[in-house]
């Protein structure tokens, strides 16, 4: 059993007019201690079936459906109470916006040592000191200062550090990051990248990276997860991906890509390749492929009937009607 | 900071000095003359010249102000015209009901306004919120005489709950000087609930919008914490900040409500004295309350850098 199963997760949002299909049927597991990257475009329903695991949806959110079991309990279906003594403690996250993730009014000591405190029983005392071990651990110099200065006394990287300092306070089994570099510096990305990878190896959690950044992907991940369009199109191990994608999705994403070198060994600047076209309205109902409007292999079968994700290639799963398949289903 | 302290401070002196010559002049100008008031029907034109030399209205304008606001530094308002007793005796005299007045409106504004605005905010567009703010849009436009007559109908004189009207001082006791505070202030606290309410109400709705609250309940916290510890600090400064422009409105309803339940304190004096022109009064009154005013919402400024440290002066 994994320590996540998501199974035919299905999160639709009532708009005025419309029913919005953020998430259509998406299943997936991440196994303990394992790193899943999630990748897509903007509004691919990523973030949405991060904030879904946590049961931090916003409400009224229209229908959730299918399972989330997490240790074999269905997330879905766990009373307020119960999903919060998971939040912190079995289950954190770390936000995209270190900028506005912090509460301004509280130390950074308060806030890593309020999950602490939440969780386990702490005295004021014990959360301070573990707190300021928290600290130690994420890499921010001179912990016993920092523990008693507030967010904006500290800088970019530094709150993103504080972030995952709260995140890991109480060991959660499975860490879900949603975009945890994108609002910083190359360098402090980097830095952060590999501090998570670092802590991963030292506190043992499975971590869901949600990116958009395929270089966070090869860096971080064991196993990626492409969606487009509240579904999942692809999934492989990270060096199968990279090496052979097999929807036409992934290999747009990874044209997109810069290559190192690459305009300066041929004579004529190369441009970049992009994906035409734009992710589909999620609030009319979907014919077909999600990608066909903008697949440069899309025949007429795509706009008829949606390809179901197969694989392709052992332990490579994609959903194309063309993409070659190099073994019988798996 | 104690630099920016004395800095405010020195401030408040012309603000202090433009109400001093607004006030002095203005009664200078109204219409009406106190000698004439004094003397009676009776009197003769003589007899009121003789009253306007002995007070001292017979002379100019700059003299008496100079006159006057040198007295006022050294903590002598003059002599009403009235009752011919120091202006400062009648004052400390009639602090007492209207400062426990205030205090009293004001512990049970903050007490009901806050849960409700947070409450409101918390159950958007919920018919809780929709029944808050109607209480708020009602606090607003229902005169306070008319919520403080009705109130005394009611609760004191149907059912005898309460005191009708009166004071009892602190020294005969606290739950004397409670009970008859609580109606009076009850009634004033009404237009600071409503103020106070939508306000909370307002700030607290952006700020459940900001990501820490996410983060908050990503911790594992359980709402009545998300709500009152990490948004409720963060909604502070909007809030004690309104809470500092409302004691002009508490001031200007002390001045009815008194005069409703037959308070002896400086809202009644006030009235008292503008009935009578009695203009030494009037004068120490009003620039008493300005000064309270400003003082107040200096402690107001200095209060935000304890409750966010992002701000420091």
């Amino acid at each position: 059993m994994a320590l996540l199963e998501v199974r035919d997760l299905q999160i639709h949002f009532r708009t005025a007019t419309a029913v919005n299909r953020a998430v259509d049927g998406l299943s997936f597991d991440i196994e303990a201690g394992e790193a899943l990257a999630v990748v897509g475009e903007s509004g691919c329903g990523k973030s949405v079936t991060s904030m879904s695991i946590l049961g931090l949806l916003p409400t009224p959110p229209g229908k959730v459906a299918g399972q989330i079991n997490f240790r074999g309990r269905n997330l879905l279906e766990a009373s307020e109470r119960q999903m919060r003594k998971l939040r912190g403690a079995e289950i954190s996250m770390i936000f995209q916006e270190p900028m506005t993730s912090l509460n301004p009014v509280f130390t950074i000591g308060q806030q890593i040592g309020e999950s602490v405190r939440l969780h386990e029983n702490a005295s004021r005392a014990q959360a301070h000191d573990r707190a300021i071990e928290m600290l130690r651990l994420v890499g921010i110099p001179s912990p016993e200062r920092r523990v008693d200065e507030y967010p904006h006394q500290l800088s970019g990287g530094m709150r993103q550090r504080a972030m995952i300092a709260i995140a890991l306070a109480c060991n959660p089994a499975l860490l879900v990051a949603d975009e945890p570099t994108t609002a910083l510096d190359v360098t402090i990305q980097a830095q952060i990248l590999d501090l998570m990878q670092d802590l991963r190896s030292k506190v043992g959690s499975a971590v869901m990276l949600i990116t958009h950044d395929l270089g966070v992907v090869a860096e971080f991940a064991e196993r990626v997860l492409v969606m487009y369009a509240g579904r999942k199109v692809e999934e492989a191990k990270v060096g199968d991906l990279f090496r052979t994608p097999r929807h036409p999705y992934t290999q747009g994403l990874l044209n997109a890509v810069p290559k190192l070198g690459s305009s300066l060994t041929t004579a004529e600047p190369v441009r970049l390749a992009e994906i035409p076209g734009r992710v589909p309205d999620l609030s009319k109902p979907l014919s077909g492929c999600a990608f066909a409007d903008r697949c440069p292999r899309a025949q007429e079968v795509c706009r008829r009937i949606d390809p179901a994700l197969e694989a392709k290639a052992p332990g490579h799963f994609a959903a194309c009607h063309f993409s070659p398949r190099e073994v019988s289903a798996a | 900071m104690s630099a920016y302290i004395l800095r405010r401070i020195l401030s408040t002196v012309p603000v202090v000095l433009f109400v001093m010559i607004f006030v002095f002049s203005l009664l200078y100008l109204a219409p009406g003359d106190p000698a004439a008031i004094l003397a009676g029907d009776q009197a003769t034109q003589e007899d009121i010249e003789n009253i306007r030399t002995q007070l001292g209205l017979d002379r100019s304008f700059p003299v008496r102000f100079v006159e006057w606001a040198g007295g006022v530094f050294q903590g002598d308002f003059g002599t009403s015209i009235f009752t011919r007793e120091p202006v400062s005796t009648m004052i400390l005299q009639r602090v007492e009901p209207t400062v426990s007045l205030m205090i009293v409106t004001l512990i049970i504004a903050l007490a009901i306004a806050i849960p409700m605005g947070v409450a409101a905010a918390w159950k958007r567009g919920s018919l809780l919120d929709r029944f808050i703010m109607l209480f708020a849009v009602l606090g607003f436009s229902v005169p306070v005489f008319v919520v403080g007559y009705v109130l005394a109908w009611t609760l004191a004189l149907k059912l005898g709950w309460l005191p009708v009207q009166g004071y009892t001082p602190i020294a005969e006791g606290i739950w004397p000087w409670l009970r008859s505070l609580i109606l009076p202030a009850a009634t004033l606290s009404g237009v600071y609930i409503a103020l106070i309410a939508r306000i909370t109400r307002a700030t607290m709705l952006e700020i459940l919008q900001q990501d820490y609250i996410r983060t908050a309940r990503a911790k594992g916290a359980a709402g009545h914490t998300v709500l009152f510890i990490h948004a409720l600090r963060n909604a502070m400064v909007p809030i004690v900040t309104v809470v500092g422009l409302g004691i002009a409105l508490m001031i200007s309803g002390a001045v009815v409500i008194e005069t409703v339940f037959a308070l002896p304190g400086l809202g009644r004096l006030t009235v008292e004295s503008i009935l009578r022109r009695d203009y030494p009064v009037i004068q120490a009154v009003i620039l008493v309350f300005s000064f309270v005013y400003v003082i107040i919402n200096l402690l107001i400024d200095l209060s935000y850098t304890l409750i966010d440290p992002r701000i420091s002066y």
